[in-house]
């Protein structure tokens, strides 16, 4: 080979290598991401049996149910709709009713959206991001107090309170 | 008042990095050594400034001194002392604080132990080390704040995050700093050489040490990070491929790139724009981690408190150092000599075929991590890119390079006989073989990927030592002789065998416990027992517990191994009393390689039972001993006489020497 025949040999190589890992990216990202999806997203348009969906909310009060020995039954609401949920395994330390939570899953179908992964955050003031947003879309969430309609922040009162007063006076 | 103290001194470090910033750089130009010499002394200046600031908030926090606000927020009077003193980085402030000592500390030794690199591209290096600290201590002394008082001074604190008092928070963040920020020196030598449009092998000779420093610091805080999240969130996983997670995964694979090509620079002055080009990008996605870990644009599941305003602070930083820096690169690389040509399949070749491996996995896990972002900027739905798509896209990519890894020191420089190299793998082979028949006669067939993933570690395994094994010669020359000649190798041979022997022990831990794991969720009552892992776990009973700054309820279960006691296992729940949070501590026992992880969940209301889950994972602990023993081979390699930080001052003293004739 020539000296231009192997240049073009090794360019042909790298370019091989960079289209696999295009075509193995844009197959991953149409058959393997999940999407964000609230109760009434789903209300309105129920996801597909194999698309994953993150449906994410608030864990709706009185709803969570342990059943068996280790499947647990609770209901994700954004206020207007709800979504059932059954979920194999160990809640997360920070799970608790009337706070936001996300769950990864698929919908059943007998609409009851079968989780495999739930998660609350490491911080007792956490909501997840996706359910903020959703929440301020809808005008039930309003910056630096949260949910404007009461509906069970008991939990979460104490604290952002503490924190709210610090920033005034630090800040 | 030390408090003050140490707010004064972080003003006064970013006025000593500003004039670090200018008079070296200028001094450099009009070659003036008076003006380059300010450089060592600013630096080494600015971070003694630096220390006095950290210490100032160390005391803050070893003396409970809740009028300051940072540690009203993140501590406790009743935590341990190891957690108050932890407590100053486990969090967003004291954190970015840490970031900067540690630029300074890097940026003070390259003052130090720089005696001997050329005046000018010592003094630019200084310069744009300064660059990176007066954006970072902008950032801070405007948006993050540690020393801010608190008027009136509440009697008692907010107590830290109950995730983070651990000793996992004493050992994670500041090895794990030291190798991002460890990057920046890498990153300030390229845009110095580009400044000065100069790059030669002294230059790669000068680089290659700081890399392998920096990565090995890398190495080991990835590691910790990961055995840490693995124990304390109780969800027996080890990587989620969350987003902050890629974020230091990121500059681990372009670091570890730039680590191959840098040798490629030193030792045959080739590559010298591309290995310019990784350091940029090395850095540049440490600064990305920084980002996407301190803005919280990206939810993930090991964030903390953050804050939007910041994250467009250090986004104008990240923009202005990566565009800046790319620019600069775009102008001048094309002006750099390229040099030593090389055969396609020769040690240069499969270099190359690993940077562009690792360079391509590197750009697929920060596509999976910045799509959901760029997606949801535009406007598009929101989605998550979660464990599929990393394992559809990275596993792959990583299949050829791990294969191909045993070959590499076995091809000559310049021109190599790939057959000849092959050859000499058959022991690796037979041995990789060996370990797929086992797997697959052990497993009646069902495990044939996990067969084949295991053939690959031993393959990897046993032929990372071949090339030792070759050039002692033990056949031919005789046991004695042999065992000479290995301890006359140099030590930069056994740190390569090392390093890819260990990168086979994490692939084998990696298969190990994630094709033979086993799990078992149940409701136990005491007196239950349950089957997993080998193992008969006898439930024994709840009990309440205090302790320092929490209460628990701790879960004791009896441990049967055939008919042999095997001790007891504790798993527990605690309610931190300040925050009135609860977290989970797994009970852990290690056998050989293999651990028993057993985690408590909600206990029933009615009679003591509780929830248990319990996980089998077989070699699981070769994937954190895999990493330190990587660690391990870069330690020995940078204990290489070539490398080590003096070496140039010798081969100065020899300047007949031809630079590279000792490669």
């Amino acid at each position: 080979m020539t000296r231009k025949q192997k240049r073009l040999a090794s360019i042909g190589g790298v370019m091989l290598v960079i289209a696999v890992a295009a075509g193995l990216v844009l197959t991953a990202l149409s058959d393997s991401v999940a999407y964000f999806r609230s109760p009434s997203d789903i209300a309105a348009e129920a996801p597909g049996p194999s698309q994953r969906v993150r449906l994410g909310g608030l864990v709706q009060e009185g709803t969570v149910q342990r059943g068996g020995s280790d499947t647990v039954r609770f209901s994700v609401t954004d206020t207007v709709e709800s979504v059932p949920v059954v979920y194999r395994g160990l809640l997360p330390d920070l799970f608790r009713e009337g706070q936001g939570v996300v769950a990864e899953g698929t919908l059943g179908p007998d609409h009851v959206f079968v989780a495999d992964t739930v998660l609350a955050k490491h911080d007792e003031n956490y909501m997840p991001k996706e359910v903020v947003d959703d929440l301020k879309a809808r005008g039930l969430w309003e910056e630096g107090k949260g949910m404007v309609k009461a509906s069970g922040g008991e939990d979460a009162a104490p604290a952002p309170v503490a924190a709210g007063s610090v920033e005034a006076s630090g800040s | 008042m030390i408090v003050e103290t140490g707010h004064y001194a972080l003003i006064l470090a970013l006025s000593l990095a500003l004039i670090q910033s200018v008079l070296p750089l200028v001094g450099a130009r009009i070659g003036d050594a008076r003006m380059m010499e300010t450089g060592r002394s600013t630096a080494v200046g600015g971070f003694l400034l630096l220390a006095l600031s950290f210490t100032a908030l160390v005391v803050a926090y070893g003396t409970s001194d809740f009028s300051v606000l940072n540690v009203f927020a993140n501590s406790h009077s009743q935590q341990p002392l190891i957690y108050k003193l932890t407590a100053t980085w486990g969090n967003h402030e004291g954190s970015m604080l840490l970031w900067v000592l540690i630029l300074g500390f890097f940026g003070a030794l390259v003052a130090a132990f720089g005696r001997d690199l050329p005046e000018s591209l010592r003094a630019n290096v200084l310069s744009v080390q300064a660059w990176i600290t007066s954006a970072f201590l902008l950032f801070i002394l405007t948006t993050s704040n540690p020393f801010t008082r608190l008027v009136p001074t509440p009697p008692e604190g907010q107590d830290l995050n109950p995730i983070l008092q651990d000793i996992g928070l004493a050992i994670h963040p500041p090895l794990l700093y030291l190798g991002y920020v460890g990057f920046s020196i890498a990153f300030s030598f390229a845009v110095a050489a580009l400044i000065d449009g100069r790059v030669d092998a002294a230059w790669a000779r000068w680089v290659r040490p700081w890399t392998l420093a920096a990565w090995i610091f890398l190495t080991c805080g990835i590691a910790v990070g990961s055995y840490w999240a693995y124990y304390e969130l109780g969800w027996g996983g080890w990587w989620f491929w969350d987003p902050v997670e890629n974020a230091s995964f990121m500059p681990w694979l372009s670091g570890t790139a730039l680590l191959h090509s840098a040798l490629v620079m030193e030792k045959r002055s080739a590559l010298k724009i591309w290995t310019i080009l990784l350091a940029i990008l090395t850095f540049s996605l440490s600064l990305l981690g920084t980002f996407l870990v301190r803005s919280g644009v990206l939810t993930s599941v090991h964030a903390f408190a953050t804050d939007p305003a910041r994250g467009v602070f250090i986004l104008a930083i990240l923009c202005l150092f990566i565009g800046g820096s790319l620019a600069l690169f775009a102008l001048r690389a094309s002006s750099l000599e390229t040099g030593g040509l090389f055969a396609p399949i020769s040690r240069e070749g499969s270099l190359v075929l690993n940077n562009l491996f690792l360079t391509t996995a590197a750009a697929t896990v920060l596509i999976g991590t910045l799509y959901p972002l760029f997606l949801d900027v535009l406007g598009g739905a929101k989605i998550s890119v979660g464990a599929p798509f990393f394992n559809l896209t990275f596993g792959p990519l990583m299949v050829p390079l791990l294969f191909a890894v045993p070959f590499g020191p076995l091809l000559a420089w310049k021109r190599g006989d790939l057959l000849g190299a092959a050859q000499r793998l058959y022991a690796a082979a037979g041995a990789a073989l060996l370990a797929v028949i086992l797997v697959i006669a052990f497993t009646r067939g069902v495990a044939v990927l996990a067969a084949l993933g295991i053939g690959l570690s031993a393959w990897l395994m046993v032929g990372s030592f071949v090339d030792l094994w070759e050039r002692a010669n033990f056949r031919r020359a005789g046991f004695r002789i042999g065992l000479s000649r290995l301890a006359g190798l140099p030590r930069s041979a056994f740190g390569t065998a090392i390093a890819h022997f260990g990168l086979g022990a994490t692939l084998l831990g990696i298969v190990g416990a994630s094709a033979f794991g086993t799990e078992v969720i149940t409701t136990m009552k005491p007196g239950d027992t349950v089957a997993a892992g080998g193992y008969e776990i006898r439930f024994e009973g709840l009990s309440q517990r205090t302790g320092p700054n929490f209460t628990a309820e701790v879960g004791t279960f009896r441990l049967m191994r055939g008919n042999a006691e095997s001790g007891t296992l504790e798993s527990s729940r605690r309610l931190y009393t300040a925050r009135q949070m609860p977290t989970t501590e797994a009970g852990i026992r290690t056998r050989l390689f293999s651990q028993l992880y057993l985690s408590l969940g909600d206990a029933d209301a009615n009679g003591g039972a509780t929830v248990v889950r319990i996980w089998h994972k077989p070699l699981v602990t070769l994937i954190w001993l895999g990493a330190l023993v990587m660690a391990g081979g870069g330690i020995v390699s940078l204990a290489d006489r070539r490398l080590r930080i003096g070496a140039p001052a010798r081969r100065r003293h020899g300047k007949a020497k031809p630079a590279g004739a000792t490669a």
